[in-house]
């Protein structure tokens, strides 16, 4: 391979560092947007250069499919609503790690040609290896977040069994991939598929409230597989983004992990052990104190201070406006409204904060776990919507649940809880929640919208 | 004296983990969900890789494998960049102009 031009490297340099930029941007408010479009605008750089240094082939061709793939990555970025944003996510970080392990495919037939040493080989192996898995396991979430499939954990009896060999067979393989004398194109081609099963049986059995947690650590093995990728065909750029987006991601994991209080091993391996999210999943016929709308307006009107606790129901509902309506209602009647987020809220962490920006509720009013989770014992009314899990005491009180060790907003502590929900069925972790049979809770049936626009209008006739 | 090459890759390999460390440890949970969205955007960069080694096929089957890499890599960095600047917009303050009426928040203080 010839020496690759000063100027190249030095672009590829001054993209690199972009990058960097770009994700330290990303992890504060104020400069998160302008930090996503340094990014943007270093990607863009650093894919024309090949265009402009080297003396490249089917030029039309590529270009054609560079305008294909951006249509079609545009236009589903543009319509898809808010509450999918999960599974795009997952989609998106899938097609790259695919096209990591096709990239990979295509250098190990030069590899082979020139018997390049044992490192490349590795790297190479590793790329189409986990870049498959990453493929694989992203369609089977982005499957079961868009439910295509079931959301709860799929497991049948000798899945360990068959996933550990397919783990190990892949490993095979891929040393022999590695060992310059046993390199050839049709391995890497049968280590592309075991990466395809193994990330497929990866998956299958993570369920529910963990399959976030998921995306988050496929997204990071795409950042190390585009690494390894940047190794083998000797470009910085691909290397260092590639180790950020890897080296961020897992850390992003485990920080997500510790929030739900769960150990990464426990999400991935939890439901082959027995038990972990697989809960009951039907409704109890204990009574419960339900009201109507007007009632819970009144309890609302007449608070000094209310917390609303929103969940995913709420996104489902597309009713996030009409929640903001009746905050601004309450606020205007001079009660003290704040909203506390779990973390984990909705379907990704984050989640709930990107719903809530997008029905314009002030970003001042968002409250963090930890920040608020003192103050609900001096609040009068705490409004949950749509949300189950991250209020359910059990996740303090009973050892054996699936959610035991799991911080949560303290809602029991307040003096009155109000429940907005669809029915009696348990949240998404599948297990009851003590805290909707306590003699303070008022419960309030029926779809999310439509219960707020009522809710909504007695408060205003008060 | 030079340096091995390979370890002047490790190096930088090594270094960037710190670096991808660092930069992201003081995040808030609020922007978890646009990070995770922004650094996917950022790792489909493997474009690149993809249109050099397209490039360069010289078999009408590489050609093909090629362009379906350039597809994908295509939808992910700029699909992931589009939805993350969609979602960062959202959380930016709204300036009370275009028809809105002002100081409908904050009135209850």
């Amino acid at each position: 391979m010839s020496t690759v031009p000063t100027w190249v490297q030095l672009v590829y340099l001054g993209c690199a560092v972009a990058f960097i930029l770009a994700l330290k941007g990303l992890a504060g408010p104020r400069t998160a947007r302008a930090g996503n479009l340094l990014g943007a605008a270093a990607a863009a750089v650093a894919c024309a250069v090949p265009f402009l240094h080297l003396d490249l082939d089917h030029v039309g061709l590529i270009l054609g499919a560079v305008a294909l793939g951006s249509l079609v990555g545009a236009v589903g970025a543009r319509r898809v609503q808010m509450t999918q944003m999960p599974q795009m996510v997952a989609l998106f970080n899938g097609v790259g790690g695919g096209a990591a392990a096709l990239v990979a495919l295509l250098e190990l037939e030069h590899l082979v040609e020139d018997g390049a040493p044992t490192f490349y080989l590795v790297a190479t192996a590793f790329t189409i290896l986990v870049g498959s898995v990453s493929f694989s396991g992203s369609v089977v979430t982005f499957a079961k977040l868009q439910e295509l499939m079931t959301s709860r954990p799929v497991t049948f009896p000798g899945l360990p069994v068959v996933f550990g060999l397919a783990a190990v067979a892949a490993l095979a393989v891929g040393v022999v991939l590695s060992t310059a004398s046993g390199a050839s194109v049709w391995l890497g081609v049968g280590l592309a598929l075991l990466g395809l099963a193994v990330g497929v049986l990866l998956v299958l059995p993570v369920g529910g409230a963990d399959v976030p947690i998921v995306i988050s650590l496929l997204n990071a093995f795409t950042g190390l597989t585009v690494a390894a990728g940047g190794y083998v065909l000797q470009n910085v750029v691909l290397l260092v983004a590639g180790t950020l987006v890897g080296a961020s991601g897992t850390f992003l994991t485990l920080l997500m992990a510790g929030a739900m209080g769960r150990s990464v091993s426990n999400i991935l391996f939890g439901a082959l052990k027995g038990g972990s999210t697989l809960g009951a999943g039907e409704a109890s016929d204990r009574p419960v104190r339900s009201a109507g709308p007007e009632d819970v307006a009144i309890l609302l009107g007449y608070a000094d201070s209310v917390l609303v606790v929103p969940g995913y129901g709420l996104a489902v509902a597309q009713a996030q406006h009409t929640l903001r309506e009746l905050v601004e209602v309450l606020q205007a009647r001079g009660t003290r409204v704040a909203y506390a987020i779990h973390p984990v809220a909705g379907r990704m962490p984050g989640h709930m904060n990107v719903l809530l920006a997008e029905a314009q509720v002030p970003y001042e009013q968002l409250r963090e776990m930890d920040d608020v989770n003192g103050e609900f014992k001096q609040t009068d009314v705490v409004l949950v919507v749509g949300a189950n899990d991250v209020v359910n005491p059990a996740a303090r009180t009973s050892p054996g649940a699936p959610i035991y060790g799991m911080p949560i907003l303290d809602v029991d502590e307040a003096r009155q809880v109000v429940f907005l929900k669809r029915s009696m069925r348990p949240g998404f972790a599948g297990i009851e929640n003590e805290l909707l049979f306590d003699p303070k809770t008022t419960l309030l049936f029926g779809d999310a919208k439509a219960t707020l626009t009522k809710l909504l209008g007695a408060t205003k006739a008060l | 004296m030079t340096l091995d090459p390979a370890v002047v890759w490790l190096t930088i390999f090594v270094l960037s983990v710190f670096v991808g460390v660092e930069v992201i440890s003081k995040v808030s949970s609020t922007l978890h969900t646009p990070l995770m969205s922004g650094a996917n955007a950022i790792h489909g960069i493997i474009l690149l890789g993809a249109v050099l080694v397209t490039g360069t096929a010289d078999s009408g089957l590489a050609l093909v494998v090629g362009l379906v890499a350039v597809v994908l890599a295509s939808v992910n960095v700029v699909g992931g960049f589009v939805v993350t600047d969609r979602m960062l917009r959202m959380f930016q303050r709204r300036k009370p102009a275009k028809g809105q009426p002002a100081g409908s928040d904050g009135a209850g203080r």
